[in-house]
Formats: structure tokens, C-alpha cells, sequence
């Protein structure tokens, strides 16, 4: 039988060096999406196919990875697309956002703030954002082309004509560097403005459908609205039940079936660092106890 | 008190022990061979190895035997393993003509040159459950003849001749042949990555378009012009030496259909053609193929496209199984974040509509379309 | 009456140029060696039964098809004469949504069905950068006003409409940008006719109000006489006779246009 050898990171290096060249030309055309040749990967197209092709084409044997889902590193996806590369790449993993080289999230930005030197990987389920008001490819090819963008306007419009103020809570369009208009991946726009002026480098990946793009550290990253209805960021109006903080994104955690909730970070690194540091929220425990099933 | 939720690691771990136990069933049963699969369930074999794009009958039977039987699991890792494959290059192009026919039907004359060999077919079976089976017994021995000398050429070379039927769409050789699993796909596709496409497409999506354009949803009044099984065999051509090496034999299903014609001021009318290609014996897919793979000529025919199994872009972006099992099972991934956004807003929304309900008894709008 | 229709802009010079227009399909010409100038402000209509070419016509002055022969030129805001054949597909989307207007006979065509009227009105101005949501709703409010929406249906979508509010809703989608030609294609078909005449006499107060180009296609002579100061007669793939609108119904030269005048051919 043909037994399978497999690469460092997975992926052949000719594949890799596919990868990077679209790469570099995502990061030279912010916001662009760039077509490239998706490989079939062992875990399901949906699943961060895009971003682990991503992460495997940047991954070096120095580099220390995090990776994250719905902020946190203990959901499922997240251990293992991070298995993944500890077996298939062997490098240094770590949960904390400040130590990583190359984090690969889904959904999420991490609260702390990211550094120069650093690389966001998002993984991208639809990566065309005008794709639910025209469904056909070679048409949003062209309206990006030509910036043809009065369409996406039409929804916002459309969204404060019915309900007084923008409907869109992930997802939110963003247009980059005054050029492209682009889908940020499926994060909630509360981390819209962690986008902009970004000291890392940020990938998106999107496997399925086959395309990368990229936003340049220091890009201008501006979510769309009008002068009279401008973004705004949504929040909670309470603080992390667990470390107490008042500027992050928050889980709905429902404790009974009374309707009884609780809002905590979803962010796990970073509540884990403030009840650390001795920040205490309503329903502090003691920290990093761990519970028998997932 | 509250304790975030840890353990998702060795609950993974957990979950695929027991995986392993299920799909083993009970263990007082023989095992299966992937020599048994492979013999006894070869037509799920065959659609494994097609639209898995990776012709190996035993990596195939294992897949069929890991994925506990489910084929798009099966397809979904022999393709995972053919990706990872180092790429030597592009085998000569195969000639059906001069297969080694097993079965061969035209449904286009009663009879062709070489003349029509049923073969091991389904078609004229009565599909009633045969409990013999459950029993286990040996079938009788097949009936035997001398192989026939006689050339079997392809129907649709036979109406070539005549200028029926417009010819077979002739590439320049040097003209390198499109890769979609190399290269990105891009739209309007070219016929060759078009059958490409259909050829690792799922069996089921393509019947159904098949069945639709027959149904009316794009209309090509199809004719089986043949349908032939057999061997082929595969060349190389090695750069080294100088010539062709050959490499070893395919099995294969090759359907033509032959299709309404068509005629301009400048053309005279003749018949076209829709073309499917499949490993083993894969009838269903091969027919459903060459069905669509007309449909989807419209553009270059100068049809009107109006129904789906004409329009490229529907066919061709959710036509995959492994990419549209992917995405449609990647809803069971947390989505707890996107969720709650989603649940902030509809919270806020419903208030200012209770809010403005008690001032004015305003209809409630459309949700968002 | 005539007079006030014929005094347009003091710009003497075409807005638009036809020259020797001519398009077929294999051996089949649906359109035939058309020339001619459009002026500023100047409502031109083109007549004829149906498979006469002037649908044929109206895409190719549109830019919608290419032509298999001569030429349209088209002055630009610019004042440059262009030919539009050259011009990039920016410049020809720019223009389609910016300088003119397309009114469809099917207003389905022509209007996002499923999006509100606030929002059809409006696409055109968010197009061109307008980023204001009080300024665009206010000039959507004004411009259904203008075409005699009951205001109050702003967030309905065209759906709920009726087909003359359909067909008056597209034409202030149209309007918005204030454009300074504009191209119909039968834009009274499929209405009642106490419908059509509040159309056209809509339709007739804007163009004069906005000094508006129009290039207006019909098989209804009525159209053609309440909208247009010069009238081109079609039959196969032909312009076979063309004058001021008046002139042309009144006194045809050509006996097919001396049919088509007294309803006896089928249009």
C-alpha cells in the first residue's frame, strides 16, 4: 500500500510556495481577495481548511503558534487545529496572546493588543462580501473592480430604513486602505476597530472558496456607514462576571434553565491574565480549576 | 460560582476511541477485508476512486472501510491523501476506441459494428431481494465466448464520418490541460475544467440535474449514443527516454451523449455531443454527466441559459460533495460568538419595537431579505 | 404648442450621434444603416411595428449591444465627443448610472423588487459617493413627490405597488442623478390607459422641467405625440421616413407610415 509520508506543516512545500506567492500579492493589494489553488486538506472545508492552509505555508520551526475559537483556546476546533500543527510541524504552542508568533483564530480578535511582528490568521467561511446581494462571481468580480459598491450601501440603508440604525453584528463590511471592500470574516464588529492601523500583519484564508487576502500592518481599516449613522461598536452593559473587565466581548453563559445568565470574556487568555493579576468579577472562582468533560 | 468549561481535549480524544470501537461493530463478527470491499461492494469502490479523483481500488476499499461505509467520508479522505501526492506530470490521453469492451450499448442503432455486449448490467435484473444471498452461495460460472477480432469503434466516430454529429472539440496537443485542483477556478471555465469538475462532482447532484434538463429545466433531447466499460491502457510519456511508458490499465465508463442539433447561416446542423467519464463502472454518473456537460455548453452554442444545469457557475461552485458537506456540517462548529452578537441585536431590536408598539400600533416589517 | 416643445438649450451642439448603425445576426440584419443627432433637450421618438428593429436600435444607442456596423458617439459632461465603443467599461457603467437613464417597459426589469423605494431612489446617489442617510431619504422623498408617490409607501418595497406606480418609481430611480438623456423602452406598455395618461403626462412635465434628452421607443403613436418633437419611422431594419413629430403624424409621406397613422397596421 502507498503508505503517506507527510511534509513539515502538512502541506508540500510546492503547495506552500503557491500559498505564499498569493500571499504576497494579497498583502501588496489590501483587501483583494486572491484566487489561489486550495488544496483538499484532512479536516472538512469549513472547518479553517483556508486558515490552516494559511498558517501551514507562514508556520517555521521557530515560530510559536496560538490558536483560537470564538476567542477562546479550549474549544474544540481550536485544540484540534492545534494538534494538527504540533504533530505535523512540531512547533511551540501556546494559549497566550502576547507570547505567539502566528495566531489562527475563527470569529474572534484577541483583546490584547497584537504587535508588530506578529501574524492574525482568520479563517473565512464566504469571503465575498457583497455574495448575499449578488450571488454571481463574475459579477461581485466586477463591481469590485470597477468599486462599484452603491449596492452594499443599499443594504445599510435598507437595514436603518426598517429598524432606525445598522442590522449587521458579524460580518460587517469593511473597506480597506480606501480601496476594497472587504468581509472581516464572521467576527463580531465589536472587534471592527482592532482592524484598523493594525501593528501585526492580518491573513485571511478562505478554503472552500479559494481565495486569500490580507490587510498590510499599519492599514487604514474603516467599517462602512453613513456620516448621519455611524458604526458603532456593540457591547454589553455589564462586566465580565469572572475578572470584571468592562472592555471586552463577552459569552452569554446560560446557568440554569430559570433564564438565569452570566456574561464572561470570551476572550479566555485574557480574562485568565486579569483574574491573575487579581481582578475579580461577581462570580469569581479561584482560577484555572478544571472541570471533567467538554 | 462559575468554572469555565475545560477537558475539550481529552473529550476529543474520548470521542474518537469510541469512534474507532462503533465502526469496528461487534467483534464476535468477522472483520471485513479490504480485499472483500474492494471485490464485493466494487461499485461503491469505483464511485470512491472517481470522485475521490484517485484511481487505487484498495486505498479506496479502506477509505469505504474507515469512513464505516459512508461515501462522501470515503471520497472526503482518499481526496485529503491525493492532495498531499507528488505531481510527475499529465499521462497521455487515453484512447477509448481501443478499449477492451466489457459492455457496450447504443440506444442511437440497433446494431453497430462490434455490435451491442450487455455485460454485467443491473438493467434487465427484476429487483427483487434474492435471499440466497443472505444464505451466501456461489453464483454459476459466467457464459463464455471467444473474444471477437472485430473493431468496435465509437458510435459517435461513426456519425463523425458522415459530418452528423460536429466534431469532437480539438485542442492544440501543446496546449496544457486545466488542473482545478492546481490552479484556482475562474469563471466563464473552459470545457476541460468544466469536466474536470463534473467528473469528481457528486453522483446524486448530478443526477438530479441530469433528471431536470430531461424534466424540461433546459431541455437537450439526449440520445445515448453509447455507453461503453472496459480497459484502458495508460501512457506516460517519460521526457527521459523519449517515448510513452506505459503505466497499466484503467477501468473506465465512457458515455456519449448524442444531442439535438443545431444549425446557424453559417453551419449547417448537426448533432452535439455531452461527454461523461468515470472510473470502474459508473453508469448513473457517466450518463448524468454527459447530460449536463451539454447543458452547460449553452454558452458556447449560443443556447439560452435559463434553468440551473445550464448555468456554470450554480453547477460548478456546489457540485462537490466534500466541499459542500464541509460547509454545510461546519454548522455544527460553535458559533457562540456570531450567536450572541446576533441575540444583542435582536434583544435591542425587540425593545424599540415594544417601546414604539405602545405608541403607535405599527405593523412589524419584513425581517431583512 | 410645437414651439414650446422645439425651444431646447442654446447648446447647438448633438448630445448624440448615430452613424451609419447597423446590427445583424448571421445572415439576419435586424437593423439597417441608422444616422442621425440627437440634441440637448431634445425627445426623439422611434416608431414601428414590433420586429421593425427599433427595440434592436434603442440597445445599440444604449450601449448595450455592439454594433455590427458604424458608430454612437456621445458627448460627455466634458463637453469631448466619444465614441462609445471605446469607452472602457468604468466609464460606460459610470455613465449608465450617472448621465443617463434606462426606463424599461417592464418596471420589474428596471426596480429592485424586493428592496424598499427609499432605497431604489437612492441607490443611484449611494453610487456616486452619497453618504448621508438624511440627505439621500430626503431626496428620495422628494423625487416620489415628484412622480406623485404617496410618500407614506417610502419603505414599502415596489412589489406592493401598482404597476403605473412601478412604472413612475423606476423613472424617478432614473431622475435622481439628474441625468441629461434618457432611454424608454415603451414605457406605457402594459397600462391601463387611464393610467398611461397620468404616465405620460408626467413624463412630459419632467422632460420639459429638466430639459431632458429622451430617445423614446413605442409602437403607440399616441406616445409619440404627446412626448416627442421629431418622430423616426422603422420597418425592416430601416428608417424609412423621419420629421418633426407633428409633421410626420399629421402629413406622412411614406405610405407604411400613412398605414401605421390611420391604425391599420398592427403595431
Amino acid at each position: 500500500m502507498n503508505a503517506p509520508v507527510y511534509n513539515f506543516a502538512y502541506l508540500d512545500e510546492q503547495t506552500k510556495r503557491m500559498i505564499r506567492r498569493a500571499i504576497l500579492k494579497a498583502i501588496a493589494i489590501p483587501g483583494y481577495q486572491v484566487p489561489f489553488a486550495s488544496r483538499e486538506m484532512p479536516m472538512p472545508y469549513g472547518w479553517g481548511t483556508g486558515g490552516v492552509q494559511v498558517t501551514a505555508a507562514i508556520l517555521g520551526p521557530a515560530d510559536v503558534l496560538k490558536v483560537i475559537d470564538q476567542g477562546s483556546d479550549d474549544t474544540t476546533n481550536a485544540i484540534s487545529i492545534r494538534k494538527f500543527f504540533a504533530r505535523t510541524a512540531g512547533v511551540a504552542t501556546t494559549t497566550a496572546t502576547a507570547d505567539a508568533t502566528v495566531i489562527q483564530t475563527r470569529h474572534r480578535i484577541p483583546e490584547a493588543p497584537l504587535h508588530g511582528g506578529q501574524v492574525l490568521v482568520y479563517q473565512v467561511p464566504i469571503p465575498e462580501p457583497l455574495r448575499f446581494l449578488e450571488p454571481r462571481e463574475t459579477e461581485t468580480r466586477r463591481m469590485h473592480a470597477l468599486g462599484e459598491y452603491g449596492l452594499m450601501h443599499v443594504k445599510l440603508y435598507e437595514d436603518i430604513a426598517r429598524f432606525g440604525h445598522i442590522a449587521t453584528s458579524y460580518a460587517y463590511p469593511v473597506k480597506v486602505n480606501a480601496r476594497y471592500v472587504m468581509d472581516p470574516s464572521p467576527t463580531p464588529k465589536f472587534d471592527n476597530p482592532k482592524m484598523d492601523n493594525c501593528p501585526a500583519l492580518q491573513l485571511f484564508g478562505a478554503g472552500r472558496e479559494k481565495r486569500i487576502y490580507a490587510i498590510p500592518p499599519y492599514t487604514s481599516v474603516v467599517s462602512l456607514d453613513f456620516e448621519d449613522h455611524p458604526f458603532t461598536r456593540y457591547r454589553f452593559d455589564a462586566p465580565c462576571a469572572l475578572c470584571g473587565a468592562d472592555d471586552s466581548y463577552l459569552d452569554e453563559i446560560v446557568t440554569d434553565d430559570q433564564g438565569s445568565r452570566m456574561f464572561v470574556c470570551s476572550d479566555t487568555d485574557y480574562c485568565e491574565n486579569r483574574q491573575a493579576q487579581g481582578h475579580r468579577g461577581s462570580e469569581s472562582a479561584a482560577p484555572h480549576k478544571e472541570r471533567p468533560h467538554g | 460560582m462559575y468554572v469555565a468549561v475545560k477537558g475539550g481535549e481529552r473529550a476529543i480524544e474520548n470521542a474518537h476511541r469510541l469512534l474507532a470501537h462503533e465502526r469496528r461493530g461487534d467483534c464476535d463478527v468477522p472483520e471485513l477485508s479490504l480485499a472483500q470491499i474492494s471485490g464485493q461492494l466494487s461499485l461503491g469502490v469505483d464511485r470512491i476512486m472517481t470522485e475521490g479523483s484517485l484511481y487505487d481500488r484498495e486505498l479506496a476499499a479502506l477509505a469505504l472501510k474507515q469512513a464505516r461505509g459512508d461515501m462522501i467520508e470515503a471520497i472526503f479522505l482518499i481526496r485529503a491523501f491525493r492532495a498531499t501526492l507528488p505531481r510527475f506530470g499529465a499521462t497521455e490521453p487515453v484512447d477509448t476506441g481501443q478499449m477492451r469492451v466489457r459492455r457496450r450499448i447504443s440506444s442511437t442503432f440497433k446494431d453497430i459494428p462490434g455490435g451491442q455486449i450487455l455485460g454485467p448490467t443491473f438493467d434487465y435484473t427484476h429487483r427483487l431481494l434474492d435471499p440466497r444471498l443472505a444464505e451466501g452461495s456461489e453464483p454459476e460460472a459466467p457464459a463464455t465466448a471467444e473474444a471477437s477480432a472485430a473493431t468496435m469503434p465509437r458510435v459517435t466516430d461513426i456519425l463523425g464520418r458522415d459530418g452528423l454529429i460536429e466534431p469532437s472539440p480539438q485542442v492544440d496537443a501543446d496546449s496544457a490541460v486545466g488542473d482545478l485542483t492546481r490552479e484556482p477556478l475562474s469563471f466563464p471555465a473552459d470545457r476541460d475544467l468544466r469536466l474536470q469538475n463534473l467528473a469528481r462532482a457528486d453522483e446524486g447532484f448530478l443526477l438530479a440535474l441530469g433528471y431536470s434538463t430531461q424534466r424540461g429545466y433546459g431541455r437537450s433531447h439526449p440520445f445515448a449514443g453509447e455507453i461503453r466499460l472496459g480497459e484502458v491502457e495508460v501512457e506516460f510519456m517519460a521526457e527521459d527516454v523519449g517515448f510513452a511508458v506505459p503505466l497499466g490499465a484503467v477501468t473506465l465508463t465512457e458515455c456519449q451523449m448524442v444531442n439535438q442539433f443545431k444549425g446557424s447561416a453559417t453551419e449547417a446542423p448537426c448533432f452535439t455531443r455531452g461527454y461523461g467519464l468515470a472510473f470502474g463502472q459508473s453508469e448513473r454518473k457517466t450518463m448524468s454527466m454527459a447530460l449536463v456537460d451539454r447543458s452547460l455548453r449553452a454558452r458556447e452554442l449560443g443556447e439560452e441559459i435559463i434553468a440551473p444545469a445550464q448555468d456554470e457557475e450554480f453547477v460548478m461552485s456546489h457540485s462537490d460533495n466534500v466541499q459542500a458537506t464541509g460547509f454545510v456540517e461546519h454548522l455544527k462548529l460553535p458559533h457562540y460568538v456570531d450567536f450572541q452578537s446576533e441575540l444583542g441585536l435582536l434583544r435591542k431590536l425587540r425593545k424599540e419595537f415594544s417601546e414604539a408598539a405602545t405608541d403607535t400600533a405599527a405593523p412589524m416589517q419584513e425581517a431583512a431579505e | 404648442m410645437a414651439d414650446s416643445k422645439i425651444a431646447v438649450q442654446d447648446n447647438d451642439q448633438p448630445l448624440l450621434l448615430a452613424d451609419g448603425l447597423g446590427k445583424s445576426y448571421g445572415r439576419l440584419s435586424a437593423c439597417r444603416d441608422v444616422s442621425f443627432a440627437l440634441y440637448p433637450g431634445e425627445v426623439l421618438a422611434i416608431v414601428g411595428e414590433s420586429g421593425s428593429g427599433k427595440s434592436t436600435l434603442l440597445q445599440l444607442l444604449s450601449a448595450q449591444l455592439s454594433p455590427s456596423a458604424g458608430k454612437v458617439s456621445y458627448r460627455m459632461r466634458d463637453g469631448v465627443m466619444r465614441d462609445l465603443a471605446a469607452l472602457g467599461e468604468a466609464e460606460r457603467r459610470f455613465l449608465l448610472r450617472t448621465d443617463w437613464g434606462y426606463v424599461h417597459q417592464d418596471p420589474v426589469l428596471g426596480l429592485r423588487m424586493a428592496v424598499s423605494a427609499g432605497a431604489n431612489v437612492g441607490e443611484r446617489l449611494m453610487a456616486v459617493g452619497w453618504n448621508h442617510y438624511g440627505r439621500i431619504r430626503d431626496t428620495a422623498t422628494s423625487w416620489l413627490e415628484r412622480v406623485e408617490i404617496d410618500v407614506g409607501r417610502i419603505d414599502d418595497a415596489p412589489r406592493t405597488y401598482s404597476g403605473g406606480m412601478r412604472q413612475r418609481l423606476q423613472i424617478a430611480r432614473n431622475l435622481v442623478t439628474e441625468p441629461r438623456l434618457v432611454f424608454m423602452d415603451e414605457p406605457t406598455g402594459g397600462l391601463d390607459v387611464s393610467v398611461q395618461a397620468r404616465l405620460l403626462d408626467l413624463m412630459r412635465n419632467l422632460v420639459s422641467e429638466l430639459g431632458l434628452a429622451a430617445i423614446v421607443v413605442t409602437h403607440d403613436l399616441a406616445v409619440a405625440r404627446l412626448l416627442s418633437h421629431r418622430v423616426m419611422v422603422m420597418k425592416g431594419g430601416r428608417v424609412i421616413e423621419t420629421g418633426l413629430t407633428d409633421q410626420v403624424l399629421d402629413d406622412p409621406r411614406e405610405p407604411y407610415t400613412q398605414l401605421l397613422v390611420s391604425s391599420i397596421l398592427p403595431a
